[in-house]
């Protein structure tokens, strides 16, 4: 075979992509068998009706959905109480995230142990944190009520009472990951020059009109971006339900989550919980293409 | 340094920042106090930090009751795999991406990129059954694979990419003249410039797969195989009530040294997860 030997040499450019597809391949392969390919096969599955104990499927069509949608009540409860632990979480963690970092973008002595301190729980297990308060909020011997009663307050069983199970949860949740919010909003807040304050204030504005009319407008892209990313994380809370309440009681915890993990691992309704899965990943789709055309309309910078 | 109007200001400063700071360290406190307790003295109502008697023995009975020291080292050993395989497939994808014009790799940026914020939820039912055909249930695999490729995966490389990209190119043109391959720039040039990023992506990743808990629990079964936050919710007695002295007990010895780590590199790990949240 002579062709071989005259061929002439591959062109750099088709050499250099060769050399981009293999250096891209791993990370494409695998996300292609354990990303993609299970995304697709997800969306096959909620078209099934498919029990996992008898190893039957058929296909019903748009039945799951049908089901989730109408015919079982359940469904939304579970949207609602999502829907809640979002509202609930969301302002109290951007709240507290900025009041915190307001307070520690600026050096003071001791500023470094608060902002150790207010991180600490980030890079702590999130099932060691949901245990942990598990253990501090029992009803009768929880530090916790120990501590209201000193103040002479008597505390409900925060985690079985039907009106505090969501608040409580919602509360642990924020004191776990508010410090990475806070984190963004300081390196957010030392990225604007101090001029611009020094020069309202030589104006003559207050230190309210200033974080109103100069630092807050200037945070709104951190602002946006955070609020997207704990949206996003509210809606796959999961550890500290499945370990702190466990959906209860009667069903007031009962997140979209922990829901699929119930309903496709505890009762083997596999196609049911295919099409909830598809349910979450449209609802954060569309949140993280909101995000980018609020930011797109809000223009560079 | 800021200066405080007056004593009084500085007062009211300090007081307001320690009782904001109460339920971020008492747990941790309470932790480590419990878990030298007995199981009498967890059930009083008085409130103290120091226990009455201290029951270390409780740190030996944690061992007894799991196989404790196997689930630690599995966890050990797991997350410096999916670290170690993430770093390197993560910065050599996010190098080409940043510096190798290649055709569909605009497009591959784009495919990555919308599926950072997917939580593994929405694929961990045909991750299950894949896993199942592969012959991999009650394996540490799937806990290898799964971040490594999921949306962690996808994060480290697109971190990787954004630091490849504001690297200078005129460092990679002398390497390129002496004739260095792409591998051998991107081996002996641009990883070693990289550190920062590796670093960060490194921290990121391991703490993602030491604390990973829903894949240890849908993929795991056998006890000698758990990891430790999949142990850690299985301190209970026969009747499924926790033996809180043992539970406190394994949480401190599972989450004490992360803390030491972190309180020693804290401004490193804090601009880790700095930067990981920037991506936006």
């Amino acid at each position: 075979m002579k062709a071989a030997a005259i061929r002439p040499p591959i062109p750099l450019r088709t050499r250099e992509a060769l050399v981009g597809w293999l250096f891209v391949s791993p990370v494409t392969i695998g996300f292609l068998i354990f990303f993609v390919g299970p995304l697709i096969a997800v969306l096959g599955y909620s078209l099934t009706e498919w029990n996992l104990l008898s190893q039957q499927s058929s296909f019903v069509g748009m039945d799951n959905y049908a089901d989730a949608l109408g015919r079982n009540p359940e469904f939304w409860t579970v949207l609602r109480n999502s829907l809640v632990f979002a509202a609930g979480l969301v302002p109290l963690n951007m709240v507290l995230a900025l009041t915190l970092a307001v307070a520690l973008s600026r050096p003071f002595r001791g500023v470094v142990i608060f902002r150790t301190v207010f991180f600490a729980p980030v890079v702590t297990a999130a099932v060691a944190w949901a245990i942990v308060w598990t253990f501090l909020l029992q009803g009768e011997s929880g530090a916790v009520n120990q501590g209201l009663a000193l103040l002479g307050i008597d505390g409900p069983n925060w985690l079985r009472h039907p009106d505090w199970a969501m608040f409580a949860v919602i509360v642990t949740r924020v004191f776990k990951t508010v410090g990475l919010n806070m984190i963004l909003y300081i390196a957010a807040l030392q990225s604007i020059p101090r001029d611009y304050e020094e020069a309202a204030r030589l104006e003559g504005a207050s230190g309210w009109q200033v974080f109103r009319m100069i630092t807050w407008p200037l945070l709104a892209p951190t602002t946006l971006v955070i609020m997207v990313i704990t949206v996003v994380g509210s809606l796959k809370v999961f550890d500290h339900i499945y370990l702190m309440t466990e959906g209860g009681p009667e069903n007031g915890t009962l997140v979209l989550a922990f829901y699929i993990y119930e309903q496709a691992f505890e009762f083997f309704h596999v196609g049911y919980a295919a099409a909830l899965a598809v349910i979450l990943f449209l609802l954060i789709a569309l949140l993280t293409v909101t995000q980018v055309m609020l930011k797109q309309r809000g223009g560079p910078r | 340094m800021t200066r405080f109007r007056s004593p009084a200001v500085r007062a009211c400063w300090y007081l307001s920042l320690a009782i904001l700071a109460v339920p971020f360290v008492f747990p941790f406190l309470w932790m480590l106090s419990s878990a030298v307790k007995s199981q009498a003295e967890i059930f009083s109502p008085a409130l103290s930090l120091l226990p009455e008697t201290w029951h270390w023995e409780n740190y030996a009975e944690v061992f007894r009751y799991q196989p404790f020291a196997r689930q630690y080292a599995n966890s050990l050993y797991i997350a410096g795999l999916v670290t170690a395989g993430t770093l390197f497939i993560s910065s050599l994808a996010g190098y080409a991406l940043a510096r190798i014009r290649f055709a569909g790799s605009g497009l591959l940026l784009l495919v990555l990129i919308s599926a950072l914020m997917m939580p593994e939820e929405v694929t961990i039912i045909p991750n299950f059954f894949l896993m199942k055909q592969l012959g991999l249930m009650n394996t540490h695999m799937p806990l290898i694979l799964l971040p490594m490729f999921g949306s962690q995966g996808v994060m480290a490389t697109f971190l990787m990419r954004q630091y490849f990209t504001a690297l200078p190119p005129e460092l990679e043109e002398a390497a390129r003249m002496d004739g260095l391959s792409r591998f051998g720039i991107f081996w002996k040039v641009a990883l070693p410039l990289s550190r920062p990023a590796l670093a960060a992506v490194g921290i990121i990743t391991f703490l993602y797969s030491w604390n990973l808990f829903l894949e240890p629990l849908v993929f795991l079964s056998d006890i000698e195989l758990f990891t430790l936050p999949l142990a850690l919710s299985n301190f209970t007695d026969a009747y499924g009530l926790p033996l809180w002295h043992l539970q406190m007990a394994a949480t401190s010895l599972a989450v004490v040294p992360i803390l030491v780590v972190y309180i020693a590199a804290q401004r490193q790990i804090v601009e880790s997860f700095a930067l990981s949240g920037v991506k936006g």
